[in-house]
């Protein structure tokens, strides 16, 4: 028996994400009193697989059959199922990424397993087996029971901290063929964009609402989410207008995150965007209306013009970063 | 082209939640209960589809009586018809099985979902359908375009997008952008109240997961103003009072 977990690699780089979930999974491991076991997919170098064993993988199946060169969730789910079925894997963890979020509901599917998907922390393992994930968009938690049996679990980013615990590295090549019935989706192209952090994994972010007044307002944003190594995001209205794509759009309709830090400028705080970014660990409101609801549900607040404040803070971000080095 | 949009019936996005005092039950006293916006997009693009495909367009929804004036409104938004599967939505699994197992009787060419029901957040019942009927799922779906049997979905993926293509059947979700929000007209209103909504009894699911309680999230302490002229401190505030940055 053994506690399994997906890590996810991006252009054969490990993300964040993937030592988080790794060391989620060591700390149930551990309580298990069962062996880690690490999955990749995907080409990815040994020294980069070996990465895993510093967060407690104490093996690493390395499954790199050509056709699974591109993440595809289909095959993906087959393979990681295949690995789980070899390790006899008994609860099997993935990041609730946009890539984990496709695959964990078919691996629990063929594992006949139960599934709970945006988990936030460590499960209680005394005698039964008990997660609690988000639930209302951010304005709640559920707390659930997964009943006897595999468990697949996804966990949110950023919601666990990542934790050295240094084994040997044990790497093993897993053959799996993925099979025709898994293979009828083809990618054309995939586009990353360059220099910009994948908002969901984001420690930081930096969002903008309508108190910007207009797209070409966005510069100063960019610039203090750069100097501050942050995403950028914004509100509804933001992407309703065009002003922004609608993959930065947090809140309710659009992404849930937790940062460690979510600067809100010139978003006045309405209910369904507080709902996206209520987990954000530390809040820091600026807005020219006192009477913004925002200002109720922030840890820090700054009273005042958005186009005054803002080039402030990037000067405040630079001497911030140039003393931190 | 036969197309079948899965719905749910959520409380109204500027609903206050709450629960009752042994946080076992969410209540809904005074909580409207709406088409989950993001099925409202996905039901909003199957009528196009089916509008330029000469196709039409069933809504499914498993749930209790309750959830009829949802169902009605997806009607007016321009279903042809709908499908309730009498059960409470106990869990993903349970909904996804009952779905799938419709489907399995009654095929569908596509098969369109809200990306995420905005109560549960899960994401999983569209990829659970997908995988028990052994079909392509595109949970981050932004664009989607049919050209008779095939399809080019444009997909958003960590920090990037990817254009994938291949054919029906399958399973797609969609999210902000894919389609104009419909507003349902007098007419629409009207003739809903006429079309078939078949009620059909769900099938046993073996139950893997089981809610126990709720939580919400701690409260916060009160705001901590930050005067305009001294903006150069926040940052070493923060570092020194939150350890986070």
């Amino acid at each position: 028996m053994s506690v399994l977990v997906y890590i996810e690699n991006s252009e054969g780089v490990f993300r964040k994400s993937a030592f988080e979930t790794i060391s989620y999974a060591a700390a149930i491991a551990t309580k298990l009193n069962m062996p880690l076991v690490a999955v990749s997919i995907g080409n990815v170098s040994q020294d980069e697989l070996a990465k895993a064993s510093k967060y407690g993988a104490q093996k690493i199946l390395n499954i790199a059959n050509e056709k699974l060169a591109t993440p595809n969730s289909q095959p993906y789910a087959s393979a990681i199922t295949a690995a789980a079925k070899a390790e006899n894997g008994q609860v099997v963890i993935l990041s609730a990424s946009f890539a984990g979020k496709s695959i964990a509901p078919r691996v629990a599917i063929k594992l006949n397993a139960g599934l709970a998907e945006n988990v936030v922390s460590l499960p209680e393992m005394n005698g039964s087996f008990i997660v609690k994930k988000g639930s209302f968009s951010g304005k709640a938690y559920s707390i659930i029971e997964m009943m006897d049996g595999i468990k697949v679990i996804s966990i949110m980013p950023n919601c666990y901290k990542v934790v050295e615990n240094n084994v040997a590295p044990q790497i093993i090549n897993f053959d799996f063929i993925p099979t025709e019935v898994d293979l009828v989706v083809q990618s054309k192209e995939r586009i990353r964009s360059s220099n910009t952090i994948s908002l969901p994994e984001a420690e930081l972010v930096v969002s903008a609402g309508r108190g910007m007044k207009g797209p070409e307002n966005w510069g100063m944003i960019e610039e203090l989410a750069k100097v501050l190594g942050a995403a950028t995001a914004c509100s509804k209205p933001v992407s309703d207008a065009g002003w922004r794509p609608h993959s930065e759009h947090v809140g309710q309709t659009g992404i849930a995150i937790s940062p460690n830090l979510y600067i809100a400028i010139g978003i006045s705080g309405a209910i369904q965007h507080l709902a996206g970014v209520s987990s954000s660990k530390v809040i820091v409101v600026i807005n020219k209306d006192p009477e913004a609801p925002f200002f109720k549900a922030a840890d820090y607040g700054i009273l005042g013009d958005a186009f005054e404040i803002v080039p402030k803070l990037i000067e405040a971000a630079k001497t911030f970063k140039a003393n931190q080095n | 082209m036969k197309i079948l949009v899965c719905i749910s019936s959520v409380p109204d996005t500027t609903a206050k939640i709450n629960f009752t005092p042994d946080n076992k039950e969410f209540v809904s006293t005074g909580v409207t209960f709406i088409l989950n916006p993001y099925d409202e997009i996905a039901l909003s693009k199957a009528v196009d589809l089916a509008t330029t495909n000469n196709g039409t367009v069933t809504v499914i929804n498993v749930g209790d009586v309750t959830t009829e004036a949802v169902i009605r409104k997806a009607l007016a938004i321009g279903a042809n018809d709908a499908v309730r599967i009498n059960a409470p939505a106990r869990d993903s699994y349970f909904v996804a099985k009952q779905i799938a197992d419709y489907v399995s009787k009654n095929p569908f060419e596509l098969i369109l979902c809200g990306r995420e029901s905005s109560d549960h957040n899960g994401s999983s019942v569209p990829v659970m359908v997908s995988e028990l009927l052994n079909q392509p799922c595109f949970l981050f779906a932004k664009n989607l375009v049919i050209d008779g049997k095939s399809a080019t979905i444009e997909c958003e993926i960590e920090g990037g997008k990817e254009v994938v293509s291949t054919s029906l059947p399958f399973v797609a979700c969609a999210s902000e952008g894919m389609a104009e929000w419909k507003i349902p007209n007098m007419r629409g209103i009207m003739s809903a109240r006429t079309k078939p909504l078949v009620v059909v009894d769900p099938i046993e699911v073996e139950q893997k997961v089981k809610l126990i309680s709720y939580d919400k999230p701690a409260s916060r302490s009160a705001v901590k103003m930050i005067n305009a002229e001294d903006v150069s401190q926040l940052f070493d505030i923060i570092r020194e009072e939150k350890k986070i940055i």
